[in-house]
């Protein structure tokens, strides 16, 4: 098998999807975070503030969910296809509300009725909610295993056997932390009256976080199998919980310091650890398989071929500079509190 | 219904509405760059004000395009999984490429384009518009190279056996420029540059008939004109070259394009007619020995037909394929007579002066689109049974593990999403054009200030 830095090419296309979409649970993250708290402004003017501040940003945020769901389907295609048609109803939902959530953005202040504002506002905060909730679910279905037997055929349930207890659990958690997210990214952005609203809404979903991570914790370590044979291998199992929950202590005080972007950085940490957990919890495997281990879907045995790999490290290694200046660029240029003008939603 | 058929009408329906926007959006793109780069050359604010009327539509446009492009990614692995797997190694590069490469390029400077005219200089402004439209035009490219490699597979070899059988790369650039590649990304940017310069065409058609905005109009009208009679003969060439791509690589396709049934003998070029599949009859116009003379420039010359073809390697629906396929090209030269018209007009200097010319500006906007789709409807019934031609079956490609009641659920949520979407697209579609440019109570000058 070829290598590169001594790493097959699996294993560093499996890092380049982990950071892919750790790259959209950060950025995506604020963005969603953001709009599950949508209801939680009560003027109109706070509303289009908050969906003004990702106005020129979530666009560009959700490449990285496009380049994601590309790499896996370049990489893994055997992932792509299994996980996808096993999680058929979870990804339906998902990709109409994305729908429903931008057609939000766009037309929720391109009129003046009220009717027409409350309607949207209501759509906007049930996407975003629900859209953070299943990236969850289905996080907790991949930790759970999928009921997958010879060629990776699937034999599971097919409608509502994703609503698993964990993977709400899992759902909750992640909602949790995308609002801790999305508050502290709107704190940046923001000034006045909508700002102090924001430090107080701030503390209750930290709250809400830490319960919810606590939670989950305990239930994958009494419940998932495996999880404590992984620990005693690997000192990283206790390392990685410990940073992420230095890293998420850390933001309260940020805060308070009003370093608001010291404190996005250290959420979106927190999320960077307790993505990194659940690689190295996984990998080999992208879907462990319930029915026999044999049957799980690996990195190996799911990945494209040697030359296919070759390539698409490459074109990211190309292309990765690139997307990364046109991001400098951008962010730069609506560095900053949101100042509404005519050109915005 | 079975899963196979609610899968293809599922990737039908929801394929066939995204099209309506991304097309628009490199068209209108297009000329906006233009626009905006005739501003900063001549520094007439009259281009100013053009550039920003379109990007409101761009914007939207654009927004659809991406919000139902979102689905189309992931709806191969939902509802074709064992096609997912057959071409993830191929697909895939393509896919990647195109995310990396176009789409980060086009969403990031996206924002710049609508929210930072005061952010930004105007030079820098015009750089984001190339950056976007560039951007669009490569996610064609790389979209295109996919479906391609399914019309005319190379640079593979097929690995393992059944259900494991796949597809995998041995020469990237020969995948990359398969034998039908350029003639149909070529093809398919000129039809999406026609859309968006219809569009431009139809509502400055529009004003003129009203009585409004009359000077910047004449200048937008005149920019899209020049666009779409270049780009109207432009499409005569590649979709020539296009076609004859289809003879030498899928001639069961360009037989049923032409409803050509006889194993081997000189074909007809129709104009239109009517393809009965019982008796295999074509009703109507045509020019005998037509297609020979287009494929081999010979009228005698003998082209494959569908019965050289067992039953159930030719395409079922051949009178549809005909008949989308003659639609496309009817729709075609009549966009060319149109345009060669109004350019003659120009020339003379009369252009604007035939109410009944504008008339037919104001509503042929829909021309390119019913091109566009049903363009692509004849190149995907034609390529059928194959979802990879020559390799994999489309019977075979869907997923195993979905059951038709998800389908027909997930079908449901699209079409009643999808419907609104469109009702929104038009609402607003209408309402920026009714409100227009710049509020004419005020002088262009005056709107300028406030911007």
């Amino acid at each position: 098998m070829e290598t590169f830095l001594g790493i097959d090419y699996p294993t560093l296309w499996y890092l380049v999807v982990g950071l892919l979409f750790s790259g959209y649970a950060i950025l995506e993250g604020f963005d969603y975070g953001a709009g599950a708290w949508h209801l939680f402004f009560k003027k109109d003017l706070s509303r289009r503030i908050a969906i003004n501040a990702i106005g020129p940003l979530w666009d560009a945020n959700q490449v990285w969910l496009i380049i994601g769901g590309g790499a896996l389907f370049a990489g893994f295609p055997v992932m792509y296809a299994t996980m996808l048609s096993a999680m058929y109803i979870p990804f339906m939902l998902f990709l109409v509300l994305l729908v429903l959530r931008s057609s939000a953005i766009k037309f929720r202040s391109a009129e003046e009725m009220k009717w027409w504002r409350k309607s949207w506002d209501i759509i906007y905060f049930i996407s975003n909610v629900l859209i953070a909730f299943l990236l969850g679910v289905v996080l907790g279905n991949i930790l759970q295993g999928f009921e997958i037997h010879e060629n990776f055929s699937y034999k599971g349930g097919i409608f509502f056997s994703f609503l698993s207890p964990y993977a709400i659990i899992v759902g909750l958690t992640t909602l949790s932390i995308f609002m801790t997210q999305g508050a502290i990214f709107l704190l940046l952005k923001t000034e006045g009256r909508l700002h102090a609203r924001l430090t107080f809404l701030l503390k209750k979903g930290m709250v809400f976080f830490i319960t919810s991570f606590a939670v989950t914790s305990l239930y994958t370590l009494v419940f998932i199998p495996g999880v404590t044979d992984k620990f005693k291998e690997n000192p990283l199992f206790f390392v990685l919980p410990l940073l992420a929950f230095l890293a998420v202590a850390n933001v309260p005080r940020l805060v308070s310091k009003k370093k608001y972007s010291n404190a996005l950085l250290f959420s979106s940490l927190t999320m960077a650890f307790l993505l990194m957990l659940v690689a190295f919890q996984l990998y080999p495997v992208l879907l462990p398989s319930t029915i026999d281990p044999e049957y799980s879907v690996t990195i190996y045995n799911a990945a494209s071929s040697q030359k296919s790999l070759g390539i698409m490290l490459t074109i990211v290694l190309i292309g990765a500079p690139l997307l990364a200046g046109y991001f400098l660029f951008l962010y730069k240029t609506f560095h900053g509190k949101v100042k509404l003008d005519d050109t915005s939603y | 219904m079975d899963v196979e058929i609610l899968a293809r009408i599922q990737f039908a329906f929801t394929i066939a509405f995204h099209y309506i926007y991304p097309p628009l959006s490199i068209g209108i793109g297009l000329i906006m760059v233009i626009m905006e780069g005739l501003y900063l050359k001549t520094g007439n604010k009259q281009y100013e004000i053009l550039t920003r009327f379109w990007l409101k539509i761009f914007a939207i446009t654009f927004g659809i395009g991406v919000a139902t492009g979102i689905i189309m990614e992931f709806e191969f692995g939902t509802n074709w999984a064992v096609y997912s797997k057959y071409v993830g190694d191929i697909f895939g590069s393509a896919l990647a490429a195109e995310g990396l490469f176009a789409f980060g390029l086009e969403s990031t400077f996206l924002g710049i384009l609508i929210f930072g005219w005061n952010r930004v200089s105007p030079r820098v402004h015009f750089i984001s518009a190339i950056g976007v439209f560039l951007g669009s035009m490569f996610s064609a490219v790389w979209i295109v190279v996919a479906n391609s490699w399914q019309q005319t597979p190379a640079g593979y070899h097929i690995v393992g056996e059944g259900v494991n059988a796949r597809a995998e790369v041995t020469d990237f650039w020969a995948m990359v420029f398969n034998p039908s590649s350029v003639d149909r990304i070529i093809h398919v940017w000129q039809g999406a540059f026609l859309a968006g310069a219809f569009m431009i065409l139809s509502v400055h058609a529009y004003y003129l008939l009203k009585g409004r905005y009359i000077e910047i109009s004449k200048k937008a009208f005149k920019i899209a004109l020049s666009v779409a009679t270049i780009v109207s003969l432009l499409q005569l060439v590649s979709g020539h070259s296009s076609a004859d791509g289809v003879a030498e690589n899928q001639p069961a396709k360009l037989a049923a394009m032409e409803g050509h049934y006889d194993k081997s003998a000189p074909a007809d070029l129709y104009v239109f007619g009517w393809v009965d599949d019982e008796t295999q009859e074509v009703t109507g116009i045509s020019v005998p020995g037509g297609l020979s003379f287009l494929v081999h420039q010979d009228f005698q010359a003998p082209i494959t037909g569908l019965n050289a073809f067992s039953e159930e390697d030719r395409p079922g629906q051949v009178n549809a394929v005909f008949q989308f396929y003659h639609i496309m090209i009817s729709i075609g030269m009549f966009l060319i007579a149109l345009t060669l018209y109004a350019s003659f007009l120009w020339w003379k200097g009369t252009l604007f002066d035939k109410k009944w010319l504008l008339k037919i500006f104001t509503f042929s906007v829909i021309l390119p689109q019913i091109a566009n789709q049903v363009g692509w409807f004849a190149a995907e019934m034609g390529r059928q049974p194959w979802i990879v031609y020559g390799h994999l079956r489309t019977s075979q490609g869907f997923s195993q593990e979905v059951s038709a009641n998800q389908i027909v659920f997930s079908l449901v949520l699209f079409t009643v999403v999808y419907s609104i979407l469109l009702l929104l697209f038009l609402y607003s579609l209408n309402k920026k054009i009714k409100h227009g440019p710049y509020n004419e109570a005020e002088n262009p000058e005056e709107f300028l200030k406030y911007t």
